[in-house]
């Protein structure tokens, strides 16, 4: 079924019979061709490029809950390609272009809102090291543009202009960055998905992986064997604990970052915007609700919810640089596991176990990450070879030394 | 309108306030939403996504209806629940989303228009064309949605924030925790006891039965007067504890001000308390739901407990003639009450058939409420009888009860789940609480005031006995114990449009197309309506979202299961939780020894981190800051110079294998270093790439100081404290960060010297032989001042840095300024200071950006190869060792006199501006005075290959593109003749 | 979150910095022959387990001692607190 406005307008004019549930709830085959592990963001949106761009058949999802619970029900919804290195901008230019016609190639409003994000510089050399990742966005097709203080001023004019302890001195903004609708995302795939004859199978966990002479042969579950020609992981914050099923350890620490929902207000915050002298990112939902984040707590947590530090930490964040803030009240708290990899960055590369290949290792960036990461990895475990804008995200760069460090923060998971 | 007598309302003192325009009283006592309804005014508020009618669907801190803007400007208070504001002179309120009148609000055509806004629909149109969304679909609808409005002013108040300990933590000051509170605070135990309301008792203050043969509320006042009077227990009303995090950590905000017109002189509005406690008892009571009927959201609509509250404790009826629907015994007390205060009860329709009567009004057993009337507030209901029959009814009020959920969320904000209780038809505590906490009353599903009153004792002498408090079981007083009777019944069957979730406009029906498109799961189910994402966080609307999504799908409701509890318990001010730190303190201000002195000489300061220092010093006449600069620079280069350095990191290393073990964390020797000597060193992380560069003195066979810089002062010593307690456990080494413990000057310039023997006492020789380049020494100056002394140089110059005990660092400055006068010694800044290390092509933070390894910054062959030194091993990996790895190397604008931007990106001549052609980028540039020209260091590939070569410094973002030379990064004194001068 | 410190009783472990898995103590011998491949696995490859979880934090904030501290990470109960120079010792770190 197609939706459209005259679909909308029609149902509603019969009494709404005609909706169909968004995807099947179909039981589990023997086999399939491809199985991916992880119905959320990743691995829908993996599977939708599979059947849609790959042309493959007999792929199922297989998710251990209800499909999008993971982080991208829980994320805060932004979406960017501001990144500085060569590994990854490229990638994430590449994921925005999705994102840009993605309503209607997957035929949802996931309400995609170029709105725009501003980085806010407090200091000149945060100002140079802006500029050099400015610059390299546009070196890689992206857009940027560097605002005098004047600028941010005067587009948001109740930022704290008068007695800041780190003066915003003007900020580096990406007009095509914004936010989405971030559970619609996750429908919107499976929906696309389902509609192309993917399985996707909820209340089914992988117990294990059927590994026979180095070859992945299927995965154990809570439902089942179900054997596979190719196993597709991504259930990043999960990962370490489901690749220990076939036997690897990663680079990655799953940890705990809390986000954050105001009460709904009317429209005050027009795009997104980045403190830059403490961690605090907000922006305004369309139902009005100002959504934000800071730090993650910084020590390994499956817990997804965090503590009182971070909370406090964040909010001071939010009332230094908006101290219009204060009689505006936090509605909910809740947390998600981070896969905090050694360099900030993902993975999207094969295993060593034939026909098991691994998607993870997102930190904080898997949510805009996702329509480049269902491609990429669709790409690879289609062809076998890595999409050509992620071929830096390689297990053995660590080993290796060719680190994608955005934060020069090393291999300290908690500081990407 | 107001009842004749009782009430726990000041009714000898009026109070003045206003609501949508319009002057009303009130009294002491008083919410806004019982003074409102005592003056007769139903209509508070309109709905999220309909702009239906809305007025007071409960009277507690769950409403999600009757939200109003509180005060204006600095102090405007969007989504304020009128049903917890006490009441104060002069209080002003504004409706909100709705426009341009309560009465009136054009986006009522919303609810006209429901049959196409449905649950979702948004997902399915809106997408073409497709720039319509952002430019004209969104805008419409961001206008739309919303609730209340701020007005971006910064917040008047003041908010504190404090720590509190207790062994036992009771939240709750109803039945069974003011009985709690009694039975700990007698056993002398440490107990806070916590209540959101402003008059303690939950309950028994909207309740008629007796305890021990006086009124509820008065036994409530007695206990809390006793209570009182015990100096372990503090009570704190005005308080909701709205988190259980971690270990016993509890977060609460007491609301100091909120019910005055403004906070007293000195005082904050609200306070954040993290309250550490060894045992808590959740007695936090239960929450009324209601049923879902059509037409069941007018306002005069409301839980019958709400109804009784609003008769009892501020003897305020909403109407002159009411009636109740309910589903269990609990709405024949609501019944009851009222006739007994003399309100008309026009029918007590009971869902079960086998309802008990009740005497003063007509029951109507089996009955069903079908529908209602009335556009801004009810006008009559019509009823369903058993027998199929339909009647009507006019009524102003409707108070409905659909059974009572007990309060469970804080025992869930961990890992707790609740389960599913046939008894009372509800969700009830389960495992998995947070440890520490147990619950009484009928926050676990004990509805009477005897179990809530033993539930309370039980429960605080076991949690005291864990703690090795003797406690004993007090006598109970004698009270009501009456048991929960009850039928469920969640909605009544129809085709129109049955309430779920008030605010956002939740229906029956929407729960009904969620399970038809396949939104099953309660998450799914959620997130696709709305479902439980209002103001009260489902507190109205869950229960029964999820009894009809259980009906829909044959599954239980414990199969069902619910969505997850998580903080906080009831929305709080962002201003409480960051408390003090906001403006300008924000973060603490670190000040330099020398920041009076500086600011007495008009510096202009800079933030590096935490620290503030001064970055220029202007002098009359100057107009840009390039001038101040400029001369900075000449005047260190042709005479001296003094800047306050005390900001770099000091560390000091002392034992016997302190040589050893600087050794190891640097990744060039320091074993062979001579006492009185000093060295540059350079610290790699564990992964090979350069973490901080400083320098390390010698000032005796076991005992060097090693300087840091300033931003990596702190994880420096962090990591040189790791490697001392876990690499190297017995190695004979101890360390202390000293940063602050001396202040640090840089005297440089080539009268540095001379000035500096004006000030050291004469003992210490300080010539060029006697102390030469990278010589330390202990000296003392100023006739007996205690001082270090290191020839170090970070701008190329005749220089050292003299440190001084903090104390004598304000008296230091003044006296090197008194003795250089001679030689016009001036003070620079950062500023400077950066200049001079560019025009030395010395590496700082712009270099040093976490990514960079001793091979690019030039210092590959200070790796040593013959130790094992941190990072030295996986600094020789292959990614970080190509051939065309990024060199640092000056840059030289072909016109000397055009900047190069930072931040720029290196390119060939002629080539593309495009990521495959990138070579490398300008870390740090400025404008040389040295040499009258712009100039800048820079990573290139392979630069060290590429000396001489032409290439551009493209910055696109900038608008920059500059023609340069590849250069040496040392541009002034290349032989370092001036250092050793 | 409270650490119950062997030396100081409970502290609010908002005075702690955390670093990670108490493995980074057993650092390998950087001169020894297969020495690349042990950092590799040292540095950058993690248990990272969903339960029981040994690790290091260091009491900046305190008496600037490193502490080994049994952390579940689901729950976040504390088990253990140990100092970390004394496991390290355990583990035969010495010089």
């Amino acid at each position: 079924m197609r939706y459209s406005g005259f679909r909308v307008i029609k149902e509603a004019l019969t009494g709404h019979k005609g909706w169909r549930p968004a995807w099947r709830e179909p039981d589990p085959q023997p086999n399939y061709d491809i199985v991916i592990v992880g119905g959320g963001g990743h691995g829908l949106a993996t599977a939708y490029y599979l059947a849609k761009e790959f042309r493959q058949h007999r792929i199922a999802v297989i998710e251990k809950g209800w499909i999008g619970g993971g982080n991208v029900g829980r994320n805060t919804t932004i979406i960017r390609s501001n990144y500085m290195l060569d590994g990854n901008e490229p990638f994430y230019e590449f994921s925005l272009k999705l994102w840009e016609g993605l309503e209607q190639d997957f035929n949802y409003n996931a309400m995609v809102s170029q709105r725009g994000i501003l980085n806010l510089i407090h200091s000149d050399a945060q100002r140079d090291a802006f500029i050099r990742r400015g610059n390299a966005m546009i070196l890689n097709g992206a857009d940027a543009e560097l605002l005098s203080r004047d600028q941010v001023r005067r587009e948001y004019p109740f930022l704290n202009f008068n007695d800041a302890r780190f003066p915003i001195q003007g900020g580096l903004a990406q007009r095509r960055g914004g936010t989405v609708r971030h559970d619609a995302v996750a429908w919107g795939y499976a929906r696309g998905a389902d509609q192309r004859g993917v399985d996707i199978i909820q209340n089914c966990e992988v117990t294990g992986f059927r590994i026979e002479n180095g070859k992945c042969m299927g995965v154990e579950t809570s439902r089942g064997f179900i054997g596979a020609g190719k196993v597709g992981v991504a259930v990043a914050g999960n990962s370490s604990r489901v690749m220990a099923m076939a036997g690897m350890r990663l680079p990655i620490e799953s940890h705990v970052l809390q986000a954050f929902v105001t009460e709904g207000l009317k429209p005050v915050l027009p795009g997104v915007i980045t403190f830059g002298a403490g961690h605090f990112y907000c922006s305004q939902s369309d139902k009005g609700g100002l959504v934000f984040g800071g730090d993650i707590d910084g020590y390994n947590s499956y817990a997804q919810r965090g503590n009182l530090p971070v909370i406090e930490d964040v909010a001071e964040g939010g009332m230094a640089l908006f101290p219009g803030l204060g009689r505006v009240r936090l509605l909910r708290v809740w947390g998600g596991i981070m896969d905090m990899s050694m360099d900030g960055s993902p993975i999207i590369d094969r295993t060593d176990i034939d026909g098991l290949y691994f998607n993870g290792g997102w930190c904080y960036g898997g949510f805009k990450a996702t329509p480049a990461s269902g491609w990429c990895f669709a790409h690879l475990l289609a062809t076998d070879q890595p999409h050509p804008t992620a071929t830096a995200y390689r297990f053995d760069r660590f080993e290796r030394g060719y680190l994608i460090d955005e934060k020069g923060m090393g291999a300290q998971p908690n500081l990407h | 309108m107001r009842l004749g007598t009782g009430g726990q309302i000041d009714r000898e003192t009026k109070l003045s306030f206003r609501f949508d325009g319009r002057y009303y009283k009130g009294h002491p006592g008083d919410t806004l939403a019982s003074a409102l309804l005592a003056n007769g005014v139903r209509l508070m508020g309109r709905s999220f996504k309909y702009h239906r009618p809305r007025g007071v669907l409960t009277a507690g801190s769950d409403e999600p209806n009757a939200l109003v803007e509180l005060r204006s400007g600095g102090r405007q208070e969007p989504n304020t629940r009128a049903t917890v504001i006490e009441l104060f002179d002069g209080l002003r309120a504004e409706p909100q989303n709705a426009w341009p009148s309560l009465k009136f609000d054009a986006l009522a055509i919303n609810d006209r228009l429901s049959t196409f806004l449905t649950a979702g629909f948004y997902y399915k149109t809106f997408m073409w064309p497709a720039a319509f969304w952002e430019k004209l679909y969104e805008p419409i609808i961001r206008r739309a949605a919303g609730l209340g409005a701020i007005t971006t002013k910064p917040d008047s108040d003041a908010y504190d924030k404090g720590f509190l300990h207790c062994d036992l933590l009771i939240i709750g000051a109803g039945p069974s925790g003011l009985m709690a509170a009694l039975t700990a605070g007698r056993a002398g135990a440490r107990v806070i006891l916590a209540d959101e309301d402003f008059r303690m008792g939950g309950r028994l203050n909207a309740e008629t039965f007796s305890i021990s043969d006086m009124a509820a509320s008065e036994w409530a006042t007695q206990t809390i007067a006793e209570l009182s009077a015990l100096p372990n227990i503090r009570l704190m009303p005005r308080t909701t504890v709205f988190g259980a995090f971690d270990h016993g950590i509890y977060g609460a905000v007491e609301r100091v001000s909120d019910h005055l017109p403004v906070p007293p002189e000195g005082k904050p509005r609200q306070i954040l308390w993290r309250i550490y406690t060894q045992r808590t008892l959740l007695c936090a009571g239960a929450l009324e739901r209601p049923i879902a009927f059509a037409n069941n959201d007018r306002p005069g609509i409301m839980t019958a407990s709400a109804l009784r509250a609003y008769v009892n404790r501020w003897a305020v009826s909403p109407a002159e003639t009411v009636a109740v629907f309910t589903n269990n015994d609990d709405g024949h007390r609501t019944a009851a009450d009222l006739i007994a205060r003399g309100v008309k009860v026009a029918a007590l329709i009971d869902t079960r058939p086998d309802a008990a009567t009740v005497s003063g009004t007509e029951l109507l057993a089996g009955a069903q409420v079908i529908d209602t009337t009335g556009r801004l507030g009810l006008t009559g209901i019509t009823v369903k009888l058993a027998n199929g029959q339909t009647r009507k009814l006019a009524v102003g009020a409707l108070g409905v009860s659909g059974g009572w959920n007990p309060n469970v969320a804080l025992t869930c904000h961990q890992r707790g789940r609740p389960a599913w209780d046939e008894r009372i038809a509800g969700f009830v505590p389960a495992g998995d609480l947070p440890p520490g906490m147990t619950v009484a009353g009928a926050a676990e599903g004990q509805f009477s005031t005897h179990a809530a009153l033993a539930g309370g004792a039980e429960k605080a002498v076991r949690a005291l006995t864990d703690l090795d408090i003797e406690a004993t079981l007090p006598v109970l007083p004698d009270s009501e114990d009456a048991p929960t009777r009850i039928t469920p019944f969640w909605h009544v069957k129809g085709d129109k449009r049955a309430w779920l979730d008030f605010q956002n406009d939740v229906t029956v029906k929407d729960v009904k197309l969620a399970h038809q498109e396949g939104f099953r799961a309660v998450e799914h189910l959620k997130r696709y309506t709305t479902l439980g994402m209002a103001t009260d966080q489902g507190k109205t609307s869950n229960m029964g979202g999820l009894a009809v999504m259980a009906e829909l799908t044959g599954q239980t409701i414990a199969q069902t299961g619910t969505t997850i509890f998580r903080p906080p318990y009831t929305p709080v001010a962002m201003g409480v939780l960051a408390g003090r730190s906001t403006g300008a303190d924000f973060r603490p201000s670190r000040l330099t020894p020398s920041h009076h002195w500086a600011q007495e000489q008009g510096a202009v300061f800079v933030e590096v981190g935490q620290w503030l220092r001064a970055q220029w010093f202007p002098r009359p006449g100057e107009t840009t800051w390039r001038e101040s600069v400029d001369r900075e620079v000449r005047a260190t280069r042709g005479s001296v110079g003094v800047c306050d350095v005390t900001t770099l990191g000091k560390i000091d290393v002392q034992g016997r294998d302190a040589a050893a073990f600087l050794n190891r964390i640097y990744c060039n020797g320091f074993d062979k270093l001579a006492v009185g000597r000093v060295r540059y060193g350079l610290m790699l992380r564990e992964d090979g790439i350069a973490f901080d560069d400083g320098t390390a003195g010698r000032l005796a066979e076991d005992h060097f100081v090693v300087t840091t810089t300033t931003a990596n002062a702190v994880p420096v010593y962090r990591h040189m404290e790791f490697a001392r307690q876990c690499l190297w456990p017995d190695m004979d080494v101890q360390l202390i960060s000293t940063t602050e413990a001396w202040a640090q000057y840089a005297i440089a310039g080539p009268k540095a010297r001379k000035l500096l023997q004006k000030l050291v006492d004469p003992a210490f020789d300080i010539s060029n032989e006697a102390f030469p380049f990278m010589a330390c020494a202990e000296i003392t100056i100023c006739n007996g001042c205690p001082a270090r002394l290191f020839r170090i140089s970070f701008s190329g110059e005749l220089a050292y840095e003299l440190a001084v005990p903090t104390r004598y660092g304000d008296a230091l400055i003044r006296r090197i300024m008194e003795a250089g006068a001679e030689f016009d010694v001036t003070p620079y800044g950062t500023e400077a200071l950066g200049v001079m290390r560019i025009e030395k092509g010395h590496a700082a933070g712009n270099e040093l950006n976490g990514t960079t390894t001793a091979l690019n910054l030039g210092l590959g062959r200070m790796v040593s190869t013959k130790k094992d030194s941190i990072g030295t091993l996986l600094s020789r990996r292959e990614g970080l060792t190509t051939a065309d790895a990024l060199n640092l190397v000056g840059l030289r604008p072909k016109d000397p006199q055009v900047r190069i931007p930072a931040g720029a990106h290196l390119l060939e001549k002629g080539a593309k501006a495009v990521a495959a052609n990138d070579l490398g980028y300008v870390t740090s540039a400025c404008y040389s005075p040295t040499l009258g020209s712009y100039i800048a260091i820079g990573f290139l590939k392979n630069g060290q290959a590429r000396m001489g070569e032409s290439l551009r410094a493209a910055s696109p973002l900038t608008g920059e593109d500059v023609e340069i030379e590849i250069v040496s990064a040392h541009f002034v004194d290349p032989e370092g003749e001036r250092l050793r001068a | 979150m409270i650490i119950n410190h062997p030396l100081l009783g409970p502290c609010d472990a908002q005075e702690f910095v955390y670093k990670g898995d108490f493995r980074l103590i057993d650092r390998p011998d950087g001169m020894a022959e297969s020495a690349e491949a042990a950092f590799f696995d040292y540095l950058y490859l993690r248990e990272n387990p969903a339960g029981a979880h040994r690790e290091l934090w260091f009491h900046e904030q305190g008496d600037r001692s490193w502490l080994v501290v049994t952390r579940n990470t689901v729950t976040h109960e504390i088990t253990n607190v140990e100092l970390a120079r004394d496991v390290a010792r355990s583990m035969g770190r010495s010089r």
